[in-house]
This record gives C-alpha cells, structure tokens and sequence, in this order.
C-alpha cells in the first residue's frame, strides 16, 4: 500500500485564534472608519509560523524541479539556475528600490538595465532594447503591435495578414490577433522548413509580416530562412522573431543579420533566471534602427552624459511613437538583474559556449534515440529535437505513455504533443547545463521504455506508479470546476 | 567552465557518437556568411568578481530600508515575514516550470489552488485565476474579458480617472487594437470630481464594462454598492480594481457587487524591486470564468483516489484555441503567486486586519498633522486608506529633494503623470511608518531644520 | 462513427434535420468523438433571435479542446435545449438525439444549399482519416 500524500489546505489545518505573524502595538490613535465601508467578515486562515513553514515545506516535496533532477522540456530551455544570480538579486540595493525613486537614487539599477540592453543589442545584432516586457508572450505582443504601429505610420493599414508558420508557438498567433492582424498558417516542408511556394502565395500588398522562430520547434535551423525573409521584405512585410530558441544561437549567429527586424528573448529561457512554477519571467524585446522608434518604454538611457569628473547619468526614456506602455512600472528588474549576472559571468566566449553545448547534447540524445524511436526530421538539431511516438508494432502507446513513464525513472517528461504538426511529438531540449552522465542515464531509461512499450505496454499505460500521485481525473476537474475553496 | 559540466575528454567521445569532428560542424545548416559573428563583450567573471561588482552597482542605489520611505502610488513598502523568503527560496518551488504534469507538480498546483481561494476570500468572490503580470495588465485583460462577453458588440470600456495613470495607460495600449473599442476616462479636473456619481453619467448603452479603482489612485474610498446597481442597469460589467492590504479591513467588492476584482498583489510580501516583477490579481463571478485568461487550477481526484490539483480550463488557452485564444497569456507569476498565498496564511485572519488598520491609522495621524503645517493643505475630502493628498507651498521634487538630505523618501510628485497637478504630493503611509517618522517628516516639513544644510 | 440518413451535414461538424419550416441543430458524432469528454456548453443565442447561416451559436469544450459551433441554417431561434447545458455530457451518448443545441425557424422554407447529406458527409469524414 504506498502512503497517502494528500496535504490538507490551509484551510483544513485552520485554528481558530492562532496566529503567524504579530505585528507592534499602534504608537498612534485609532482614526474612525465609517461603518459602511467596513468588511463583515475576514475568511482567513488561522495558523502559526511552524503550521505554514511545515505546509509549504510539505508542499515542496511534492514537486519536480530542476534543482532535483533533469527537466528535458522542450522550447522551455530548463537550465540550472546559477544560486549567486538568486543571492544578488535580493541586496537591498536592488530588490528594495521603490519604482518612483528619483533617477539619482537608482543609478545602480538603470546601470543594470542600460548595460543589459547593450548587452541584448550585442549578441543579436540588432540596434535598440526594451526590457519593460514581463514574459515572452508579452515581449511578443509588443513586437507585433510595433510592426502594427510601423504600418499604420505609413498609412499601409490595409496591411493586415500576419504569416505565422504551422509549426509556431500558440502564443503567436494569439498575439496577432490581439494587435488587429488575421493569421495566415504557412506550411512546414518535408525538410522541416518553412516552404516557399506556400509562402509566395501570401507575399502580396495585404502582408504586414511573419512570425518566424528560429530554430523552429522542430529544433532546426530553417535552411530557407534567408530567402523567406527577403521574400517577406521584398513584398513590404516585417519579420518578427520568435527568441523562445535564442540558446541555440548565441555566438552562432545574430538574429538581425539574418534579416530579423523584431524579436523577444526569454530571459528565463536563455539567461538562466528560474521559472518559478510558471513565472515571473522577462521578455525583453529587441529591433533594428527603423522600428526603435516604437518600442515600448520607457527605456533606460543616458540622460546626461559622462564628464571628466562625473560617471553619465542615467535616467528613462520613451521613444517618440511608443506603441505605449504595457505594465504597471518598468518591467521584472529582480530578473533582468539576474540575468545580468549570468550574463557578466560568462561573459563572450560563455555565451558561444552555452550554445555550443546546447547544441552537442541535443544532438547526442537524438543520435543515440533515434534506432529506438522513430526521428521524423533526421538531420542534424539545433539545441532540440522532436520524436514521433508512433510504432506500427505498439499501436497503443501514444507520446503521452512514454512521457508519464519517464516519471517512474526520476525524469520530468519532455514537451508533448507540441509542435502540433508531429501527432505523438515529443520534443526534447537537454539544455548545456547538463552532463555526459545525466544524458546517458536518460537515454537508457528511453531505451527500457521503447522495449517495454512492446512487451508490457500496461506498465506505460498504468504509468507513472513511482511518483507521488497517478494520473488525474481532468474530465472530473473541468466539470465540477472546484477553483477555490 | 562556468555552469557547462562537460569536460574536453567527454565533448569529443560525444562528437564522435554523433559522428562529426568538431563542434563548429554542428553548425553547417547556418549560412557560412552569418555564421560564428564577433561578439564584443567582456571576458567572463567568476563567482567572486561577479559578486564584488554587483555589490558595489547595489550601493550606488538608495534601498527603502536606509530611509523612511512616503512613497506609494501603485507600489507599497510592506515588511516581508522571513519565513516567506525562506520557503520561495527552496529550489523545489522556484526552479520547476508550469506544472504540466501534475503527477510531479501538486506543490505548485496547490499553491496556485491555495492562492486562489485566499483571493477569492479576500475580494469576496467566487473565482480566481491563478496570476496576471501586475495590476495593470490584470486591467487590460479585464477589458478584453469584458470586450468579448459583449461579442464586441458593446465598445466602450469606461475607466474612473481615479485609476492609476499608468494601468489607464496599459489599458489603451491592449485594447486600442480590438475592433471599434474605445476605452474613456474623463478628464481629471479636481480631486472633487472624481466621484462615482460622476462617472455614473457616462455610462451607456455601448458601455462593456466600467473600471473603478478601490481604494482610488488619490487614496480616496466609495461605497460603490449604488454605483454597481447603475453599471448593472446598463447591462454592464462592474470591475474595480483593489489594493488587497486595504481588503483587510474594508467592504469587499463582491459584497458591492463588483463581476470582475483585479488589483496589484504586490504588497502582499512581495519586494519593491524597481517595479517588478509584481503579481496581477484576477477574481470575478463563477459565471465569467470561461472568458478569464490566464492559468486556473481545478481540485480533482488522481488514479489512486488521491485529492489532487490540476490546471483546468486549459482547451480555453492560446496553445489549443491559437488564434481564437481571448488572450496569448503563457506563463503566469508562479512564485509571486504562492508569496503572496505565504504572506496571508502567515497574518491570517488577525494580522490581516492589524495590518490595514496600522496603515489606516499612521496615514490619518499624518495627515492631520500635515494638515496642520502653514502651506500645506491635505486635499482629500472624502475617507481615504493609507494614501492621501496634498498641496505643497512648492514644487514636490525640491521639497524631495530636501527631504532626502533628512534621509525621507517623500511622497510622489502627482505632477509626474498629471500635469495639472502642480505642487500636489501623493503621501503614503504604512506599518513601517513609526510615529517618530511621520513626526520627523513634518518637522522637516514645517522648516524647523533651518541650522542644517538647505 | 454514427451519421443518420435524411438530416443535412456541415463542414464545422453541425448536423441539421429538417421538418417544414423548422430546422434542429446540434454536433455530429464524429464531431463529440473527436473532442472526447465534452464538460461544457454554452449556448449564446436566445429565442427570437435572427440568425444567419454560419453565425456562431455557441461554444462546446471538453478537456482537449474548445469548439466554436456554428448555426449552419438561416433563420429565427425558435428554442434553445438548457437540459445539454445541465448535462454537456449527453453530447457524448445522444449527439443527434437528446443532445440538440437549438432550433430554428424560417418563415420561408429552411435553405440547406451548400450543405452535405449523410452519404457526402460520410466521405468527407472518411477523407480526414
């Protein structure tokens, strides 16, 4: 009988008159509140301080996470998280700065961001910097509204369709849609890149750009990216790119030579700041010369320069034609200080080398799987690769099996069923951060799995048996809907 | 090398596996033009340098805690119980992703579960989502929510001008965009006049959705239970956006009749950090739930009989419904999230109320005794939280600028976002605001520091 | 996979049979099987109103995906069913039965052109393997 690991809300384990935290006595006189703004009733929990540290510690346990094991998940790049990053983000100097302070009080932090920006600008080519984004899909609707602003500067409103190939991110189209643009799918080729022919269907007077990610989520570099961008460009379009990938190319190649005039990066993604569960993130967003002029703001900048005696001050600075602003303040600062850290640490040659490995581990998993899984796109990977779980002798295994079966082994599953155009795609990103040894141990359990597919397809059915709780009941959650309690 | 494990031996037994030579052929499918670019960047640091140098860029920087900080307007100075840090620091919670899989995620899963029904609790709602970016983009989204329970048919999405300038701003920027929707905010033209009994004649038949700010930008208090009747005669949506510390103490927005909550979740534990990240709270009415974006968590039950957590809704989100998605919202703010859960199951029920009522009471005894001080006149005229405003005899920043000589972070310059309030301070007062503090401020104020430096 | 002789087919998956001046929709079976377990349904016309052919009438999800449904005849909503709103999973058991999603009625006669009958809707199913 394995052990129940139910943990009771906090609510459940609730005590009436306990308390977790005190605060000091008033030192001033109570002021009067009018009755009628009064609350009737406060329904929280009551609990001491060892009630929520046991609760959360308990809670904890029931995680998988990077700092427990390997986390192969592709297009989510889950990379260790360096700890010195989590140390320096919390000084005082950084994590207790108000939003408003006066410029001259902050020089520290718009050091950080304006050094970030240059950095950013650096590794991809392009010429100006937002990091005000909070995550990538915000990064990415900023990106787009900026090509939506960039037209209709031009009076070209009628420039309405936005290109997004088959194989994107679901976040893509949906962001278009949020900046006014009809979606067009372009198809993948057999190659797995974008093709042509479908996409000279499209270039004509309606097109205000394309979406590309690259290397796209098939894990390959489009070997006609060049050519689609000029055909976009050449039709009057605008190319934004996806960054989500940006750890197979820094070093490798910048995104605005190859013809990109937009992109967003995922700082949680590329630069290492940790997921938290889903978040926060930072989606900073980077353009060439003509779409600076848009960017979301502000920005940090140079407000007066260096003299002799004086460093240059730094303050914020909105574009002329921002698309306006899209958060509260200026963007995730604790995590852009992160990722600067991470940055300054590996500095040029670290930087090439993430990719470089990223692209190694990626390469060796998919070589020493694909004799037992079947490899839709057979070429050499970028810093990813999807299998097609589809064995003509196992039928009844689909991606998902395999994926909760990897739990049994102590693995986090790889992304499934993305891209849609693999059926039983599972995508995996190893990432640099991991070794010779993790890999092998991975592929060896890979290797067990394929075999029992075939012989004892019921263990991967039943699976995972190992980790704290079996497979969920979702039909059962949608329809009862209980989201709160 | 830094965070990369291999060493050179195991690098090329993995080439030669693969059955290439180098590591650049790894890289053949890039056109040789753009392949391998100069990068001009410093050499890397170790652990020890990186360290030193952010030490010293941190010291360039004035923390809230090395002064007596009267700054608000959207971002407040909490203190942050230390067990909070001590339990978001724990790799289990900040270094896993989305919980896709909830057989290895029920501690985030949980969490979110947990943050959710304290969110609802604490605005007196049913339902909540699992996290926005920040308030202002919690405000956007409650537009685009409101711009399709109406199909688009309604286009005017109607915003109080005592919401905070910069969530109106975001407002416009998100929904400028969608077909035909114009989001209004009357003009502001005197503290007076932001009342809802103003903002109650605007509202028509086009009207989607109005946006009122609970307490407002200015610190100002409504019972808006009349007011939600009139939306709701207009067969409109009803959204106020809170501050969730005031909730503590104050009437709840579903017990006034509010359909949508959101607000900024920032002062529940979480740091100033320069604005960000911080944590948009979302709540709204059971029946609105399908057309809320963003991640939400459903208890079920797993294959062992277990009660368990999973994220529900998901056939609504933008990687299933692409371009039909309501919003391409991804991620949501995890770990701001389950801080926020920590921080009200920490002050609970009575640390809860004790802390509204510190803020409420230090920000009244600042007020009537600045309001005391020649030249200067507090403007509120109507109950206000922990914010208020006040006329100044001059410009805010050099009165700020002084101020800090004495080690006072002062109120927010009101004429930073709107320019025709000249002279006019926003003052924000909390638990951390001793009566020792408040009294130096006005002491200051007052010029009774004349033999020091002016 | 179930189709009925006689009622009229979509290529959004709606299925309409038609009696006189009066026209019932509801999803197909290939349609409810291809979503699995449906666990909502909102229906968001009322009697009375006018609809024309291919307005949306409403929405159905299950834990895969969510469906936009579309009306695939002209004409005045004469009922919509509130008992697949209780129960969406009828849509499952009884999707040409129980499980209809409104019904519309056209003063002038139901229009089904540019709608396929069972026989050409069984080879566009069989088409999309």
């Amino acid at each position: 009988m394995m052990k129940n690991r139910e943990e009771k809300t906090i609510f459940e384990i609730s005590s009436e008159g306990r308390k977790g935290f005190r605060f000091p006595k008033s030192d001033v006189q109570s002021a009067e509140i009018p009755d009628e703004l009064l609350r009737e009733n406060l329904p929280m929990p009551e609990l001491s301080e060892i009630d929520v540290v046991r609760h959360y510690t308990h809670l904890s346990s029931l995680n998988y996470s990077v700092d427990a094991g390997f986390y192969p998940l592709g297009s989510c790049t889950m990379k260790y998280n360096p700890k010195i990053c989590e140390k320096a983000a919390r000084f005082s100097g950084f994590s207790q700065l108000h939003p408003l302070q006066p410029v001259e009080t902050v020089q520290g932090a718009l050091l950080i961001l304006y050094e970030m920006q240059e950095m950013l600008q650096e590794i991809s080519g392009f010429r100006a910097c937002s990091l005000t984004p909070a995550a990538g899909a915000h990064g990415e609707f900023s990106g787009v509204k900026m090509i939506a602003a960039y037209h209709q500067q031009r009076k070209n409103s009628h420039r309405k369709t936005m290109l997004i190939p088959d194989s994107a991110h679901g976040t893509n189209p949906a962001s278009s849609v949020m900046c006014g643009f009809r979606v067009q799918p372009v198809n993948t080729n057999e190659r797995g890149n974008i093709d042509l022919s479908s996409l000279a269907a499209f270039c004509n007077d309606e097109l205000a750009g394309i979406m590309i990610t690259n290397p796209n989520t098939l894990g390959l570099f489009d070997e006609n990216l060049v050519e689609a961008i000029d055909m976009v460009h050449q039709a009057g379009g605008l190319v934004y790119g996806d960054g989500a990938n940006m750890n197979a190319l820094m070093g490798i190649a910048k995104p605005a030579e190859l013809g990109f005039d937009v992109m967003h990066f995922n700082l949680h993604k590329t630069f290492a700041t940790p997921h938290g569960g889903g978040g926060p993130g930072a989606g900073a967003v980077c353009c060439t010369e003509r779409l600076r002029d848009y960017l979301p703001g502000p920005i940090a900048g140079v407000i007066e320069p260096a003299s002799d005696e004086m460093p240059p001050l730094y303050g914020w600075k909105t574009p002329e034609r921002s698309i306006g602003q899209i958060g509260s303040f200026w963007g995730h600062f604790d995590v852009i200080v992160k990722a600067y850290i991470y940055c300054l640490m590996l500095g040029r040659d670290g930087l090439k080398r993430v990719a470089e490995f990223a692209t190694l581990n990626a390469n060796y998993l998919m070589h020493a799987l694909k004799a037992d899984y079947p490899l839709p796109y057979d070429r050499i990977c970028m810093h990813e690769f999807v299998l097609d779980v589809k064995w003509p002798d196992a039928p009844d295994i689909r991606a998902l099996d395999v994926a909760k079966r990897l739990m049994d082994y102590d693995f986090h599953p790889p992304t499934n069923y993305f891209p849609l155009i693999v059926h039983e795609a599972l995508m995996i990103e190893p990432t640099e951060t991991e070794s010779k040894q993790t890999l092998d141990q991975f592929i060896d359990a890979m290797r067990k799995i394929a075999k029992e597919a075939h012989e004892q397809p019921d263990l991967l059915h039943d699976a995972p048996v190992n980790t704290p709780f079996g497979r969920m009941d979702e039909v059962k959650a949608a329809k009862d809907l209980k989201i709160a309690e | 090398m830094m965070f990369i494990p291999h060493s050179d031996a195991e690098r090329d037994e993995m080439l030669a596996s693969i059955g290439i030579k180098s590591m650049d052929d790894l890289f053949e499918a890039i056109p040789k033009k753009y392949r391998f670019p100069k990068i001009n960047l410093h050499e890397g640091m170790t652990e020890i340098e990186a360290s030193a140098q952010l030490k010293e860029i941190a010291e360039a920087d004035l923390s809230v805690e090395d002064v007596s900080c009267f700054m608000g307007a959207g971002a407040y100075h909490h203190y942050i119980p230390a067990a909070i840090d001590n339990l978001i620091s724990r790799g289990e919670f900040y270094t896993a992703y989305t919980p896709y899989q909830p057989e290895i995620s029920q501690g985030t899963l949980q969490g979110i579960f947990e943050y959710q029904s304290l969110i609802a609790r604490l605005t007196g709602m049913e339902a909540a989502n699992a996290s926005h970016y920040d308030g202002a983009t919690a405000c956007a989204e409650a537009g685009i929510l409101a711009y399709h329970q109406y199909r688009g048919k309604r286009k005017k999405i109607l915003v109080s001008p005592g919401l905070h300038p910069h969530y109106a701003a975001v407002m416009r920027t998100y929904l400028e965009n969608f077909e035909g929707v114009h989001v209004e905010i009357p003009e502001f033209k005197s503290l007076d006049s932001v009342t809802p009994q103003n903002l109650a004649d605007l509202i028509d038949e086009d009207t989607a959705m109005v946006m009122v700010q609970y307490p407002d930008f200015f610190g100002q208090l409504f019972d808006y239970s009349e007011f939600a009747e009139t939306v709701h005669s207009k067969g409109a949506l009803f959204c106020m956006s809170v501050n969730p510390i005031a909730l503590g103490l104050l009437k709840t927005p579903g017990a006034m009749g509010a359909d949508i909550v959101v607000g900024e979740g920032q002062p529940l534990g979480i740091p100033l950090s320069l604005g960000g990240p911080y944590l948009g709270l979302f709540a709204a009415k059971k029946d609105l739930i399908r057309k809320v974006s963003g991640r939400i968590v459903g208890e079920t039950v797993d294959n062992r009989g277990q009660k368990a957590y999973v994220l529900t809704l998901t056939a609504r989100e933008q990687h299933i419904r692409r371009e039909k998605a309501t919003s391409n919202i991804c991620s949501n703010q995890g770990l701001n999230a389950l801080t926020a859960a920590i921080y009200l199951s920490l002050l609970g029920k009575e640390g809860l109320q004790d802390v509204a009522r510190l803020c409420y009471d230090k920000a009244h005894y600042a007020a009537e005794i600045i309001n005391k001080i020649p030249g200067f006149q507090v403007i509120n005229s109507t109950p206000f939280f922990h914010e208020f405003v006040v006329a100044c005899p001059e410009p805010v920043s050099e009165i700020n600028e002084h101020l800090l000589h004495h080690g006072i972070l002062g109120g927010f310059d009101l004429s930073r976002m709107i320019p025709s309030l000249q002279n006019v301070m926003l003052i924000a007062v909390t638990e951390l605001n001793s009566k020792e503090s408040i009294d130096d401020l006005c002491r200051i104020l007052s010029g009774e520091d004349n033999d020091e430096e002016s | 996979m179930n189709i009925i002789p006689g009622f009229y087919y979509s290529k959004n998956d709606e299925w309409v049979e038609v009696k006189g001046n009066k026209a019932t929709v509801g999803i197909t079976d290939y349609a409810q099987n291809s979503l699995s377990d449906i666990v909502f349904v909102e229906i968001s016309v009322s009697e009375g109103d006018p609809v024309e052919a291919s307005d949306l009438l409403g929405t159905v999800e299950s834990v895969k995906a969510a469906s936009d449904v579309y009306t695939p005849v002209a004409g005045i909503v004469a009922a919509t069913n509130e008992a697949v709103i209780d129960n969406p999973e009828l849509i499952n058991t009884d999707p040409f039965g129980k499980a209809w999603l409104i019904q519309v009625e056209n003063e002038n006669g139901i229009d089904t052109s540019g709608l396929m009958n069972a026989e050409e809707y069984k080879t566009y199913c069989e088409g999309r393997g």
